[in-house]
């Protein structure tokens, strides 16, 4: 499992990714993107120097930002553990799954746990929906969890993973 | 001898555990000494014996499937890698099990046989000959083409491909430049067919993007896919790469002087974004919020400029009729209903996956002939086709044929052809709160009847549950939907209903009880 390297807020780092994206077509989005893959979320920092440079308002980039759910305005735990909230996932047991993370892990989605290890998060839909109930943990999904394997799941991410093969 | 193994590679395939399986393959062919290459095809999408293991033979590839981490050792002592042995997961010849041998893949022909990057396995494979036949024909010929087709968008219009083009194709572009946009937001859960062409087939869905351009005289392509499908863009892009190298992109595509150039942008996890008028917001850089039509985007679309948008099952088909003829797809189907749909088994299902079939069985054949009834063991109670939006049938409808006006008549819709099947144990009164709550989480919130309407829904479906004025809260809830449909701006009010609706008319019984446990309905 590859863990995202993000760095700390940096304005000069934010710059250089405006710089590259900015004469895009449409370059909100894959620059925003382009923020939040970096430094795991999109500072409030970040959007004043993207206003500036895309030559829109703090308020238009604010709305633009709030308006999806992918996009971050505050730092997530380690791990974003997603869970499929979507009908296919529903038939087959992920409103059990749901009661059992947030009781599991002590946390209401949108939320992290205190150690700040996993933040927990709905998700509509990962295209996993003839053998779920589904998970994801970064780019990872995860088919048909239960309890238990939830419990396995929340364990490995819990302790850095040596690959014996 | 070199003996090829093949393990899929998509992201249900990796979710049940095919990447270790992978490994382990390659481990335990080491130890054993073998002279073994593991290759990472795509799936054949039949989910419910994934992981697939395939070897070739001579008689073409033996399969064994599913296959975990603690079935490999077993297997290399059975020596699999000759095909025809003795073993539990053997599942003999691929191409011979039934669930796949009924099928009619036209559009997902190369689906588990290829490699998805290999260029040399999508042409070995007719890859690119629809497009070296488009290529000698004029955009009025592909265009006509299409339309004998009888091509249909998989959004809940069913809209048809060639008049679509025909538009874009007749109007005049004040800037000289038109689009093709290819929306890849496949959000409706009971769905994965476009996951799979992206995954597993990207230089399909590259090569149908093309033949539009040349369809409408357009030079630049837009794939729009959701970030919850990340292999999906990874692919995309490592094919559109390759695809540029060896002059399928570009200027000057196969020495024609035609040029056209193809992005791929991720959304952000939007449902709305697959409304084809907030997907345009959206690859402008702005909120998604859907624009009252008209104008269409076929005549003011992206950056204000002529549009063809296409889901990503229309523009895969594009290839086979430019390939195979026209004729070929319309041949069959059933009544307007032309070609193949790649129907998705999905939800509570014992045989989960991929069914490409020409329109026209019923549902139950569907739902039991592949499917094999529920995964539970339970009886079937309620199914939903068509996404999020689509009616919740009830056994009454199930003989329903697969086609779009068959499904119209019964207010039901086809839309990309996801089934979701749900057991006895579904609480119909929860999954229509849940239709109002998703739509409370999705709208884009421009019109009232959605932003508001559905807000308004669940705490009414909340009355009910609790047992609140049961007749006085369904008769109001009636006509919330009613307003919902009717004064919606765009389908996300106005189809959100359907699943109230259909709940409401089919498995009333659920409402009409009193004392309801509300303990999973609390807030998002």
């Amino acid at each position: 499992m590859t863990t995202p390297r993000f760095v700390t807020w940096e304005p000069s780092i934010a710059q250089t990714i405006i710089d590259e994206f900015k004469a895009k077509p449409g370059a909100l989005l894959p620059l925003l993107h382009a923020i939040q893959d970096r430094f795991s979320y999109i500072p409030e920092d970040a959007v004043a120097l993207i206003a500036g440079a895309l030559k829109l308002s703090r308020a238009e980039v604010h709305g633009v930002i709030s308006f999806y759910h992918h996009f971050r305005t505050k730092q997530p735990g380690r791990h974003i553990v997603e869970i499929c909230r979507a009908e296919a996932c529903q038939s087959v047991g992920a409103r059990g799954l749901e009661a059992y993370a947030k009781s599991a892990l002590g946390v209401q989605y949108h939320q992290t746990t205190a150690d700040n290890n996993i933040t927990l998060e709905p998700v509509y839909c990962l295209g996993n929906c003839s053998c779920g109930p589904s998970v994801r943990v970064g780019n990872e999904v995860y088919a048909e969890v239960d309890s238990r394997r939830f419990d396995e799941l929340v364990n490995s991410l819990k302790t850095e993973r040596v690959e014996i093969l | 001898m070199t003996y090829c193994i093949h393990v899929p590679s998509d992201t249900t395939a990796k979710a049940l555990g095919a990447d270790r399986v992978a490994r382990l393959v390659e481990f335990f062919a080491e130890e054993h000494k073998l002279d073994m290459k593991v290759s990472r095809n795509s799936t054949r999408g039949l989910y419910w014996i994934e992981p697939l293991v395939e070897v070739d033979t001579e008689e073409g590839r033996y399969g064994f499937g599913p296959v975990k981490e603690g079935d490999i050792e077993s297997l290399f002592t059975a020596e699999f890698w000759k095909g025809n042995v003795d073993h539990p997961l053997a599942l003999g010849l691929v191409e011979e099990i039934p669930y796949l041998k009924r099928q009619e893949r036209f559009t997902f022909s190369r689906l588990g046989i290829t490699d998805p990057l290999s260029l040399e396995d999508y042409k070995a494979n007719d890859g690119f000959k629809g497009l070296e036949n488009a290529i000698r024909l004029s955009s009025q010929q592909i265009v006509d083409a299409v339309k004998e087709s009888g091509l249909r968008g998989r959004g809940g219009a069913a809209f048809p491909t060639g008049i679509k083009w025909q538009t874009v194709l007749n109007v005049e572009s004040p800037k000289n430049q038109k689009y093709i946009v290819c929306n890849a937001d496949e959000g409706d859960s009971g769905t994965f067919a476009d996951r799979l062409v992206m995954e597993c087939d990207p230089f399909m869905l590259i090569e149908g993007m093309v033949i539009a351009g040349l369809a409408v005289g357009a030079t630049q392509g837009y794939i729009y896919c959701r970030s919850e499908y990340p292999l999906s863009i990874e692919n995309l892009n490592q094919a559109i790469k390759t695809a540029y190298e060896n002059s399928f992109l570009g200027a000057n595509i196969l020495g024609s002087n035609n040029h056209f150039d193809l992005e791929v942008r991720m959304g952000a996890g939007a449902y709305i974004c697959g409304e084809e008028t907030s997907l345009l917001e959206s690859l402008e850089g702005k909120r998604g919020l859907v624009r009252a039509k008209p104008p269409l985007p076929a005549i003011v679309g992206l950056f204000g400029q002529p549009t063809v948008v296409n889901n990503v099952l229309s523009l895969a088909a594009i290839p086979f009729i430019m390939d195979k003829g026209a004729k070929a797809y319309a041949d069959v189907g059933v009544g307007r209903s032309r070609g193949t749909l790649p129907f998705q088994l999905t939800g509570n299902v014992k045989f989960g996956g991929l069914v490409e079939l020409a329109f026209g069985p019923t549902l139950n054949e569907l739902m039991y002939d592949f499917g094999g009834g529920t995964r539970s063991g339970r009886p079937l109670r309620a199914v939903q086709v068509g996404g999020p939006l689509g009616a919740y049938l009830h056994e009454s409808q199930w003989d329903t044929s697969l086609g779009y006006e068959e499904f119209a008549q019964k207010e039901a819709v086809l839309g990309h052809g996801g089934v979701v099947m749900f057991d006895n144990t579904v609480d119909m009164s929860e999954q229509a709160r849940f239709s109002m709550e998703f739509c409370v989480a999705e709208s884009c919130g421009k019109c009232t009847p959605c932003r508001i309407g559905s807000t308004r829904g669940v705490e009414v479906i909340d009355r009910i549950r609790s047992g609140e004025n049961v007749d006085g809260n369904l008769n109001l809830l009636a006509d919330l939907c009613e307003t919902m449909v009717d004064g919606s701006l765009c389908a996300m009010g106005g189809m959100t209903p359907f699943p109230v609706q259909s709940a409401m008319k089919y498995f009333r019984e659920d409402f009409v009880k009193s004392t309801v446990s509300t303990a999973n309905t609390e807030e998002l």
